[in-house]
């Protein structure tokens, strides 16, 4: 017998709003659909009202963990259209936060994994080490997740002699648990069991459903936007694209626990190569009439950025792909051949920031291509007239949806 | 005095006012261990190093609103936690303690062990129908994996317990502890099985890596995702009491028994049911949940075999013996 099942909007696994409707067989997935538009903020409306320098510390909020992807995205965008060259010094600080922040998402994935699974140790384990890379980025810039280091033309904080001594000896202590983690990954039984074979995605799919980041690198597709389209000093830098071959979630646990190594190599390679020189140079306010495509790769995937300008203070338009945007349809091919058990890993495994992938569409009607805005208080009366015709006595009346 | 034993027996030693305080502070030291091994504090404040936490989890339960379902059978949906309860605390009683090998309880009868077995059988069902009659599909899911598993784990669970009661030549809980604390050196002989019933204890407790029927991340509650306030208290302190009882029934049968007469005795129960009630801290620290399919396979490939094997070990040292 297949029944629907809604996981969502409010569900212990999901840790934001959005809703997984599930037909199953007993505990078998027949088919699966995703709802969005649950926790949409207006974002890239605000962005309009506000000046470019406003806009920095806006972009920051579109994501709690990601934040630096964001803020990094649209300022090198912004710095392109003012046609400014960024202090090298900056770029190197801009890069070395940027790698500290993919170090705290990665550990944060891997204890939400570890939650996902049940294996609650895990999940305390890994969040314990990660307020190591906190408290590095605490040092830095005096904030745990919204760093604000950002500024067009480099970045607005220094980092001096003590604070690189600092950072590179909790790094050390966070390579020993890192190795630890992916020894325990790779001899846990019961950890092992729920990961492996779980949520195929093949090399194909993967390419033909634009997955990004670790999704896609899992998959094994080495696409990255650090090596195939360098931003900041990626350039310089000598690093590895992480891939694994076994297209299921396990394969995305182990490429972002690679990519953790990687990213320790890169902080220590950034911080004993710090070029001297000023950290940031002075920008203009006003941008010339221009637009631009920024891409950035986030710990979760590609982040791009479309920004237009048209000659004042404030853009004209800034649109935001977030990775987890990109990762959806991937998702939905992956849900669609497992367990009820599974669910909640598949879905993790794309790392989902549901809050920065949300959007709204308006359509416009094809024929006569009138658009129609709804006020609040239609939106009211038309929720009364779709709740007043479901009859909560019938048995059907279980699934409204 | 004929009479007032068993009265206090049922109220009082091993009757229902220890089986409520000890199970509590059972629940408070496996959460302070599970704590401590993943590098927690666990419960802190309510008492002495939070030792009434579970106590006033338990009152908070029962001071919360009371929900049914508008759809679920009323009556069924609120007497079940209250039959599930009764039935672990009748199992209780049934535990070979105070004075026991010398004068038995008004209770005890040849085959007690297959009836305290066949007792803690019931609270699976009862999660069951729970479950089914919630009218919720978590629910109901939760149900059916609760039925699911208990083809998993019950067999080898029995198998498990047979086999000291093969070698001790009784299915009576007396008889066994008494045979047992004769002849210690034959508890090495049920190595195998005691694992075996500790994992299968787990399974039935329904706690990590098998709290598949109320996986919290996959389907919310489980069983229990529409109970709320006295009747999910009600569930909280059987799941407590269970582990009592079955942490109890291994040390019975695996573990020689409580012997001593009244306060040796009940020192012995603590301190063996505290070593069980370790392992299962440990157990649940060290893995991850498995899925259904997982534990079915693990149960039939591993642990049946193993109980097979178990039994006759125990067969062929009996031969020797006799």
């Amino acid at each position: 017998m297949e029944y629907k099942v809604a996981l969502g909007p409010q569900h212990p696994a999901l840790h934001e709003a959005v809703s997984l409707r599930m037909t199953l067989d007993g505990e078998i997935i027949r088919d699966a659909d995703l709802k969005l538009g649950y926790s949409h903020r207006g974002i890239e409306k605000l962005a309009e009202e506000r000046s470019f320098i406003q806009n920095i510390y806006l972009t920051e909020r579109i994501c709690g963990i990601c934040s630096h992807s964001h803020t990094t995205c649209f300022t090198q965008g912004v710095e392109q259209l003012m046609e400014l060259v960024p202090a090298r010094r900056g770029l190197y600080i801009r890069t070395l936060i940027a790698e500290l922040e993919r170090v705290h998402s990665h550990l944060l994935w891997l204890g939400v994994a570890g939650q996902e699974a049940g294996f609650e140790s895990f999940f305390m384990y890994t969040w314990r080490d990660r307020e190591v890379v906190l408290d590095i980025l605490e040092w830095i810039s005096g904030n745990r997740v919204h760093y604000a280091m950002n500024t067009f033309g480099g970045v607005r904080r220094d980092i001096d002699e003590l604070q690189k001594k600092k950072i590179l000896d909790n790094l050390g202590l966070l390579r020993q648990r890192t190795d630890y983690y992916l020894n325990l990954a790779a001899s846990e039984p019961t950890f092992i069991g729920r990961l492996a074979g779980v949520g195929k995605l093949s090399k194909e799919q993967a390419i033909a459903l634009c997955a990004v980041g670790p999704t896609l690198r899992a998959s094994g597709v080495p696409m990255d936007v650090r090596k195939d389209d360098p931003y900041a000093v990626y350039d310089e830098i000598p690093f590895e694209v992480c891939t694994a071959d076994s297209c299921d979630v396990l394969g995305r646990a182990v490429v972002r626990v690679k990519e953790l190594i990687q990213s320790y190599n890169m902080i220590e390679f950034i911080l004993q190569n710090l070029p001297e020189g000023p950290f940031k140079v002075k920008a203009p306010r006003k941008v010339k009439p221009n637009e631009v495509y920024s891409r950035y790769e986030a710990p979760r995937g590609e982040n791009v950025h479309y920004i237009k300008s048209n000659g004042s203070d404030k853009p004209e338009r800034l649109k935001v792909r977030a990775p987890t945007l990109a990762n959806y349809p991937a998702t939905i091919a992956m849900l669609k051949s497992g367990f009820i058990a599974d669910i909640p890993l598949i879905f993790a495994a794309i790392d989902p920031c549901i809050c920065c992938a949300e959007r709204l569409v308006q359509l416009d009607n094809p024929r006569s291509g009138e658009s129609q805005v709804l006020s609040f208080s239609q939106l009211r009366s038309m929720a009364n007239a779709h709740y007043k015709k479901i009859d909560l006595t019938k048995k059907e009346a279980a699934w409204p949806f | 005095m004929a009479i007032l034993k068993p009265i206090l027996y049922i109220l009082v030693y091993p009757g229902l006012i220890f089986l409520m305080v000890y199970s509590t502070f059972c629940e408070w030291f496996d959460r302070k261990l599970y704590a401590r091994m993943q590098n927690r504090i666990g419960p802190l404040h309510t008492g002495r190093s939070g030792i009434l936490q579970p106590v006033a989890d338990i009152i908070k339960l029962f001071a919360k609103e009371d929900i049914v379902p508008e759809k679920a059978d009323k009556h069924m949906f609120s007497a079940l936690p209250v039959f599930a309860l009764a039935i672990v605390c009748t199992a209780a009683l049934y535990l070979p303690v105070w004075h026991y090998t010398d004068a038995p309880s008004f209770i005890s009868f040849p085959g007690d062990l297959i009836v305290v077995a066949y007792l803690l059988t019931l609270p699976t069902l009862i999660f069951f129908l729970a479950g089914w009659h919630s009218t919720n599909y978590f629910s109901a899911i939760g149900g059916v994996r609760v039925l699911t598993m208990l083809f998993g784990y019950e067999i080898p669970l029995l198998l498990a317990l047979l086999s000291p009661a093969v070698l001790a030549g009784s299915w009576r809980l007396l008889e066994i502890t008494r045979f047992y604390q004769e002849q210690p050196l034959l508890l090495l002989a049920n190595l195998i099985g005691f694992f075996i019933a500790v994992i299968a204890l787990q399974a039935k407790l329904e706690r990590v890596p098998f709290d598949i029927p109320h996986a919290e991340t996959e389907i919310v509650g489980g069983q229990f995702t529409e109970y709320s306030g006295k009747k999910l208290a009600f569930f909280r302190l059987l799941g407590d009491i269970e582990m009592v009882v079955g942490a109890g029934l291994i040390s019975a049968v695996f573990l020689g028994g409580f012997p001593g007469g009244l306060l040796p005795g009940l020192a012995w129960f603590i301190l063996k049911t505290l070593f069980i009630v370790f392992l299962l801290a440990a157990m649940r620290a060290a893995t991850s949940r498995i899925r259904i399919d997982q534990m079915i396979s693990f149960s039939w490939r591993w642990l049946a075999p193993l109980g097979v094997l178990q039994l006759f070990i125990v067969i062929i040292i009996k031969g020797n013996l006799s």
